[in-house]
């Protein structure tokens, strides 16, 4: 197995600013995160990009990794591919006409909307779902976290898994080609650079799963081309009409919105990922069986939640309810759609389980650990602390197993070890 | 006994918050072991379905669990109303659950049938007025 490949993460440490703290291991779905010598390590084979410790970290030490927008100067024909969630981060935005436009007065050479490429999934999606029942309930693949949290700990829900593109790798391929056809540039000299609210996209880049090779180049912050896009965007008098996505596209980026273009009641959306785990252990012990579509997403409220994004993630959402309200239900078609064919949309590779929460290198290996674990529970207070660097006193116990920490890293039983042999000194 | 896990769990009496914590942590454990993902989904839809069942009829009880690399044993006790006839309560839909436990989506009859359709081996030893005893395997 490519560990290297395999395992991206998107989210890197400024040691200097990291104080050490607990925060961010505590907050960890994933219990991904030990401080060690004083400063936060992820293990990358159990992150899932979700944020969250960017989110908790108050030193911002914990920062999200994507391209800055220097990336324009490697191309000689940049497209960009706004996600749905950057309207919402503008206030009384009645055109996206407006940011598109702006966006090519920011020194992109064309555009091309993420949710006009969600309208031509939602589309597929549905016909998807009718013609394949018997793998109901299908969950959406549109958030890179949730797959990858699937891929790791809910083995038995990878038959699930929508094996449709997402939204913005089917934009990326359309806007290549189109760009190709316009310019009569080779392919490697345009440059295709998705607009996004989250570095989770970031690490689907450069691994993506169900498709080999992503067809994006580089993908830059919503919070970054936002600060460019403000003044511009206030000079624009007459915007280019260069709109491609109606409601069903925009609503991609808030949650509810995918599950909403399938056009059916019968499904479930549930954002943030302590809620969405919650719901994957559930649907793992067939809780509910009788629903046809999942739509999970790892940021509260939806991509609109992501942490490259500027907007508080309830008020993007009105932004964006306001904003689409007056559009076309759906602009953007299959027929219509120049590039893509339907099985070109498809999965093409296959999600395997990679089971790297499994302790020993077999199953007596694994119990004689867990046993071992246990007895080294016992010790410890209890009090999940995190002062060992550990979240819990389980996960302490289990790190020793494996050899990561030792027991003398509880300062409970440090101080206790001190007691007693400072009372031994004194008595000798 | 060193290839070998016990654990216990208790099942709160009426608190159904909290059914399926029990079933939830096995699962884990079967995770971090390397287990056959086929094998924990069998595991852990029998044993939620004995949880539920411990809440909705019998005031909760005790599981004894216990994993070897050859198979995960399952041991249900409750000391409950115990059931008077093991034939009808294994057909699938037939269900006595009260009508408050229903409106929560609970109770439809397929508790027993799914323990016995996900276990490889079960034992139902059940005395009215006494308790029940049921125990499921599952081969690794």
């Amino acid at each position: 197995m490519d560990n290297d490949k395999t395992f991206t993460n998107s989210v890197h440490l400024d040691p200097d600013l990291c104080k050490g703290c607990i925060n961010c291991i505590k907050r960890c779905p994933t219990q991904a995160i030990r401080v060690r010598n004083k400063k936060a390590c992820i293990t990358k084979e159990f992150c899932i990009d979700c944020g969250e410790c960017i989110r908790i970290c108050q030193n911002h030490a914990k920062l999200p990794t994507y391209d800055s927008l220097d990336v324009l100067n490697n191309y000689r024909y940049k497209v960009a591919l706004p996600a749905p969630s950057l309207y919402g981060q503008f206030n009384n935005l009645d055109d996206t006409n407006i940011v598109l436009t702006a966006l090519k007065r920011m020194g992109f050479d064309d555009v091309y909307e993420v949710g006009a490429a969600a309208e031509v999934v939602s589309e597929l999606s549905r016909h998807y779902v009718a013609t394949h029942k018997e793998q109901r309930p299908f969950i959406s693949t549109a958030c890179p976290s949730i797959t990858r949290l699937i891929r790791v700990r809910f083995p038995n829900l990878i038959e699930h898994l929508l094996p449709i593109l997402p939204p913005v790798e089917i934009a990326a391929k359309e806007a290549r080609e189109a760009a190709v056809r316009k310019t009569g540039l080779k392919p490697e000299d345009i440059g295709i650079i998705f607009i996004s609210p989250c570095p989770s996209k970031v690490s689907a880049v450069k691994s993506p799963l169900g498709q080999k090779e992503s067809y994006i180049d580089a993908v830059c912050a919503v919070k970054d081309v936002y600060v460019r896009l403000l003044p511009l965007m206030k000079e624009i008098k007459e915007p280019e009409d260069l709109s491609m996505a109606g409601r069903i596209g925009i609503g991609w980026g808030i949650s509810g919105g995918e599950a909403g273009g399938l056009l059916s009641e019968n499904y479930l959306a549930a954002d943030g990922i302590e809620n969405v785990i919650k719901i994957l252990e559930d649907l793992e012990d067939q809780k509910f069986t009788d629903l046809d579509f999942i739509e999970l997403n790892a940021c509260n409220g939806g991509c609109v939640g992501g942490v490259l994004n500027i907007e508080n993630p309830f008020l993007a959402s009105v932004k964006m309810n306001h904003l689409k309200k007056y559009m076309p239900v759906a602009k953007k078609h299959i027929e219509v759609t120049d590039v893509i064919t339907p099985e070109e949309a498809l999965w093409t590779e296959d999600v395997e389980y990679v089971p790297v929460y499994r302790l020993g290198s077999n199953m007596r290996d694994s119990i004689r650990m867990m046993n071992e674990a246990e007895k080294i529970e016992e010790k410890l207070p209890g009090l999940d602390c995190g002062a060992c660097g550990a979240p819990t006193c389980h996960a302490l116990a289990l790190d020793i197993v494996k050899g990561d920490a030792k027991e003398l890293d509880c300062i409970h039983l440090l101080r206790e070890y001190v007691h007693r042999f400072s009372d031994e000194m004194s008595k000798a | 006994m060193s290839d070998s896990i016990k654990m216990t769990y208790t099942v709160s009496d009426t608190d159904f918050t909290r059914a399926g914590e029990a079933s939830s942590d096995v699962k884990k454990r079967l995770r971090q072991m390397g287990c056959d993902p086929e094998v924990i989904r069998k595991v852990a839809i029998a044993m939620y379905e004995g949880e539920i069942n411990m809440v909705i009829h019998a005031n909760g009880g005790e599981i004894e669990v216990e994993i070897t690399p050859e198979d995960i044993t399952m041991v249900l006790k409750d000391k409950g109303p115990g059931i008077p006839d093991i034939e009808k309560a294994m057909q699938a839909g037939y269900s006595t659950a009260p009508e408050n436990v229903r409106a929560l989506g609970f109770g439809a009859g397929m508790g027993l049938p799914n323990m016995k359709k996900y276990s490889d081996e079960m034992n139902i030893e059940t005395t009215v007025g006494v308790g029940t005893t049921v125990t499921m395997k599952v081969h690794q």
